[in-house]
C-alpha cells in the first residue's frame, strides 16, 4: 500500500471510530473482554451476570457484546482492538493482567472509554480503573472462621502472592485471631486463578494438614467438593455459590459489579463520563457479603452482620491500629487506619502469620 | 457392501486433496453446530473465513494479525515436522516456548538499563539455547535410558509452567510494578524490542524466522543427506539402521532443532506481541502447532499454509463470538473438527475405497 492511501486509511478509519459516539439515536455499544469462560460460576460469571444486569437495567439504549477466554497478552490486545474497530463505545477490561493491552489500546481509540478492572494504570484520558474492597469481606468470612474451627487450623488457597491476595489473608487472619488467640493459618499458593483440578488438590493438602475451614482467593467451586467429602466448611469466592449452602459453604463474598456498570455506562450517555479511579466495598455494594446459613450459631452470624454493618457505615476499618508487621515492626499504631497506597502495594504478612511471602 | 484396499503408495492426489476436503467438512459440521446453537451457520462461517481477510470494517487491522498469530504457530510446526517425519514425538514444544522466553527475557534484563544494540541478538540466542536445553532433556533421557520422550516432554511442560509462574511473581518481576506479577514491559525498551518490520503488516522478526524456517526444512528435506535420513528413519526404521543412520544421533538433532525454533518462538513472542513475561504469557501455540503440523501434511510449504489457516480460524472465531456471540467453546469444537477431519479423510490417501459387487455372503 503506497504511503498516501495509507494516510488515507487512517483518517477514514479515524472518522469512522468517531461515528458511533456522535450518533445518539444508536444503541449505546458495551463490550466485555473475559479472561475465563461465562460458566466458570466465579469470576467471570459475575462480571458477565453485571453485564446481563446492565442490558435488563437500559433496555435498548444498549447493546453488549462479549469475548471469553481472552488470554492475558497479545490476543487481548487483537480482541479489544477489533471491539473498538466495530463500534464499540465502552469496554469494560475485565482482568488484571489486561492492564497494558488496555492502556496500548486506548491510546489508539481516543473516542472510545475503556474501563480496567484491578490495574492501577490510567496512561490516556480515556482509561479508568476500577476494583472491590474484597478485604472488608474477607475480614467477615475471618472473624465466622475464627470461632468456627474446632483445630484451630484455617486453611487458605491463594492464587498469586500479589497484593491483592496477601491483603485478603492479613484481612482474614486480624479478624480471625481477634475472636481466637489460638487461630493457625495453613496457606497453599496454587498459581492459579482457575484450575478446578489444582485447587482440590490445595483444599486436601490443607485438610490433610488438619484445616477444618477452608477459605478461597480461587474461583473454581472444586475446593468446596473436597470440603464437602471431609466435613469442612468454607465460603463461596467471587459469585455465591449457593448450591454448596448451607455446608460446606456457610457465607460468601460476592462481587457485585451491576452498579458500577450501569453508572459508569450512563456516565457515557450524559456525556459526563471522566478517567477515574474506583475502589468500593461493601458500603456501595460491590462487594457482597452472601447468606449466612444456619451451620453458623446465631450469635456468630449476629456479631458477624454487626461487622457487615460497621464495615459499610464506614464506622470500622478492617485495617485499623495496633497492627504489627511480620517481623515484630509496628505498622499501624493504635487507632491508625490503614492508608490506600500501602493496602495496595502489601507485600508483607501481618505479625502471627507463618511462613514467608513467596519471593 | 463398502471395502478398504489398502494401496500400494499413498495416492498423490489424495495427499493434496485431503487436507481441502477436510476444510470443507469442518464447514459442513461447523455450520449444523452453528445452526443448532440457533446461529446463522452461513453468517458464521462468512465471518470467521472472510471477514477477517475482506470485511472493510476489520481487514486492514486483521490481515496483519493473521501474520502475527500464525508466525508462532509455523516456526514451531516446522521444527516439530522434521521429529514427526523421524518418528521422535516432542509433545512439549509448549514447554520449550516457555523456556526460550524465560531465558532470552531473563538475558535482556539481567543486562538491563543497557542500550547496546547487541542485547537484541543476544537475547535471541539465549531464547533458541533455552529451548534446545529444555528439549535436550527428554533427548538425554532417551538416547540413556530409553524413556518415553512424548511423557517425558509433555510433562516438562507443566514444569515450565511453575518456572514461568514463578519469574513473573519473582525474579524476574518488574521492581516498579508495585509488586504485581509480570516482568518489565520489553517491548518497550528499545533494546529488547522485535518491532513489526514494516508498518501495518505484522511482519516481526519471529514471522520473518518462520519463513526462512520453511524455506530451510523445504530444502533440508528434499537435498540434504539428513533431510533423507530423517525420511528414512521414520519409514523404515530397520533399513535406516542398515544404511548408517545412527538413531541416538537423530533423535538429539530432532529435539534439538525443534527445541530451538520452539525457544525462538517463545522470544519473539515476549519480547514483541506479548510484551513481556507473565504468569499467563504462554497460550497454547505448542500444543495448536502440533494440529498445524499434520494439517500441513508434516510438509513445509504445508505447514506454512496450514499456520495460516490455523490464525484465520482463530482471528474469525474471535469476530464471530463478538457479531454473534458464538460461545468461545464452539469455537474450540470447531477448530478441533478440523483435525478430526483431517485425521478421518486421511483413510481416502492410504486406501482405496471399493464396492463389493458380489454382495454380502
Amino acid at each position: 500500500m503506497k504511503p498516501f492511501t495509507k494516510l488515507v486509511t487512517a483518517s477514514a478509519m479515524a472518522l469512522g471510530l468517531a461515528a458511533p459516539a456522535i450518533a445518539q439515536d444508536d444503541p449505546l455499544q458495551v463490550s466485555f473482554v473475559y479472561v475465563g469462560s461465562v460458566g466458570d460460576l466465579g469470576w467471570t460469571y459475575e462480571h458477565d451476570r453485571a453485564r446481563l444486569a446492565l442490558e435488563e437495567h437500559f433496555g435498548d439504549a444498549v447493546e453488549t457484546t462479549y469475548v471469553e477466554n481472552v488470554p492475558e497478552g497479545a490476543d487481548a490486545e487483537r480482541v479489544l482492538t477489533q471491539m473498538a474497530l466495530s463500534g464499540a463505545d465502552l469496554i469494560f477490561t475485565t482482568s488484571f493482567g489486561y492492564m497494558d493491552p488496555t492502556n496500548a489500546v486506548a491510546e489508539r481509540f481516543p473516542n472510545v472509554m475503556f474501563e480496567h478492572a484491578t490495574g492501577y494504570r490510567r496512561d490516556h484520558p480515556n482509561v479508568s480503573t476500577y476494583s472491590a474492597r474484597f478485604y472488608e469481606g474477607r475480614a467477615v468470612m475471618g472473624h465466622i472462621a475464627g470461632q468456627m474451627t474446632e483445630s484451630n487450623i484455617v486453611g487458605y488457597i491463594g492464587s498469586y502472592p500479589i497484593p491483592e491476595v496477601i491483603r485478603g489473608i492479613n484481612s482474614a487472619y486480624l479478624h480471625a485471631r481477634e475472636v481466637n488467640p489460638d487461630i493457625e493459618f495453613r496457606i497453599v499458593w496454587a498459581y492459579t486463578w482457575f484450575d478446578p483440578a489444582v485447587e482440590a488438590d490445595a483444599a486436601q493438602a490443607l485438610i490433610d494438614q488438619g484445616a477444618d475451614v477452608i477459605m478461597q482467593h480461587t474461583d473454581s467451586t472444586a475446593p468446596m467438593t473436597v470440603m464437602e467429602e471431609a466435613g469442612a466448611i468454607g465460603f463461596g469466592q467471587a459469585s455465591d455459590m449457593y448450591q454448596f449452602a448451607p455446608e460446606p459453604r456457610v457465607s460468601s463474598i460476592i462481587d457485585d459489579w451491576a452498579p458500577y456498570y450501569i453508572a459508569r455506562t450512563q456516565a457515557v450517555m450524559d456525556g459526563t463520563w471522566e478517567s477515574t479511579d474506583t475502589w468500593d466495598g461493601i458500603g456501595p455494594g460491590m462487594v457482597g457479603i452472601g447468606e449466612m446459613t444456619d451451620a453458623i450459631p446465631e450469635e456468630i452470624r449476629a456479631s458477624a452482620q454487626d461487622m457487615v454493618d460497621a464495615i459499610a457505615s464506614g464506622e470500622y476499618h478492617p485495617f485499623t491500629g495496633p497492627i504489627n508487621r511480620q517481623d515484630g515492626s509496628e505498622w499501624l499504631a493504635e487507632g491508625e487506619v490503614a492508608e490506600d497506597g500501602t493496602l495496595l502495594g502489601m507485600d508483607f504478612y501481618v505479625e502471627g502469620l507463618t511462613g514467608d511471602v513467596p519471593n | 457392501m463398502l471395502r478398504l484396499e489398502k494401496r500400494p503408495a499413498p495416492s498423490r492426489g489424495w495427499t493434496m486433496a485431503t487436507p481441502v476436503l477436510a476444510v470443507v467438512l469442518t464447514m459442513i459440521a461447523g455450520g449444523l453446530m452453528f445452526a443448532a446453537l440457533g446461529k446463522s451457520p452461513v453468517e458464521a462461517i462468512r465471518i470467521i473465513f472472510w471477514d477477517p481477510l475482506f470485511n472493510t470494517q476489520f481487514a486492514s487491522y486483521a490481515r496483519p494479525q493473521i501474520l502475527v498469530k500464525a508466525g508462532p504457530l509455523i516456526l514451531i510446526a516446522i521444527g516439530l515436522s522434521l521429529g514427526f517425519r523421524a518418528g521422535v514425538w516432542n509433545i512439549g514444544a509448549e514447554g520449550q516456548y516457555i523456556m526460550g522466553a524465560l531465558a532470552g527475557a531473563a538475558f535482556g534484563l539481567a543486562l538491563y538499563p543497557s542500550e547496546s544494540p547487541l542485547i537484541f541478538p543476544g537475547m535471541v540466542i539465549a531464547g533458541a539455547l533455552g529451548g534446545w536445553a529444555w528439549a535436550m532433556i527428554p533427548a538425554i533421557l532417551k538416547t540413556r535410558f530409553r524413556t518415553n520422550e512424548i511423557l517425558v516432554s509433555l510433562l516438562l511442560v507443566y514444569v515450565a509452567e511453575k518456572l514461568l509462574a514463578s519469574a513473573a511473581t519473582g525474579l524476574l518481576r518488574n521492581p516498579e510494578g508495585r509488586g504485581f506479577p509480570g516482568s518489565r514491559q520489553l517491548n518497550r525498551l528499545d533494546a529488547m524490542d522485535n518491532p513489526e518490520l514494516i508498518a501495518n503488516t505484522g511482519m516481526h522478526w519471529g514471522v520473518v524466522t518462520a519463513f526462512i524456517a520453511v524455506i530451510m526444512a523445504y530444502v533440508l528435506l528434499n537435498k540434504h543427506l539428513l533431510g533423507y535420513q530423517i525420511k528414512l528413519a521414520g519409514q523404515a526404521p530397520r533399513a535406516a539402521r542398515f544404511a548408517g543412520v545412527n538413531p541416538s544421533r537423530l533423535i538429539v538433532l530432532c529435539l534439538g532443532t525443534s527445541g530451538a525454533l520452539a525457544g525462538l518462538a517463545g522470544l519473539f513472542e515476549v519480547t514483541g506481541p506479548a510484551g513481556q513475561i507473565s504468569i499467563d504469557f504462554n497460550v497454547g501455540y505448542g500444543f495448536t502447532a502440533i494440529i498445524v503440523a499434520f494439517l500441513g501434511r508434516l510438509h513445509p510449504i504445508g505447514i506454512l499454509l496450514a499456520g495460516l489457516l490455523m490464525a484465520l480460524t482463530y482471528i474469525g472465531g474471535e469476530l464471530a463470538q463478538m457479531m454473534l456471540q458464538i460461545p468461545a467453546p464452539a469455537i474450540q469444537a470447531f477448530q478441533g473438527m478440523l483435525l478430526f477431519f483431517l485425521l478421518a479423510v486421511d483413510v481416502l490417501s492410504n486406501y482405496r475405497i471399493r464396492i463389493n459387487t458380489e454382495g454380502v455372503a
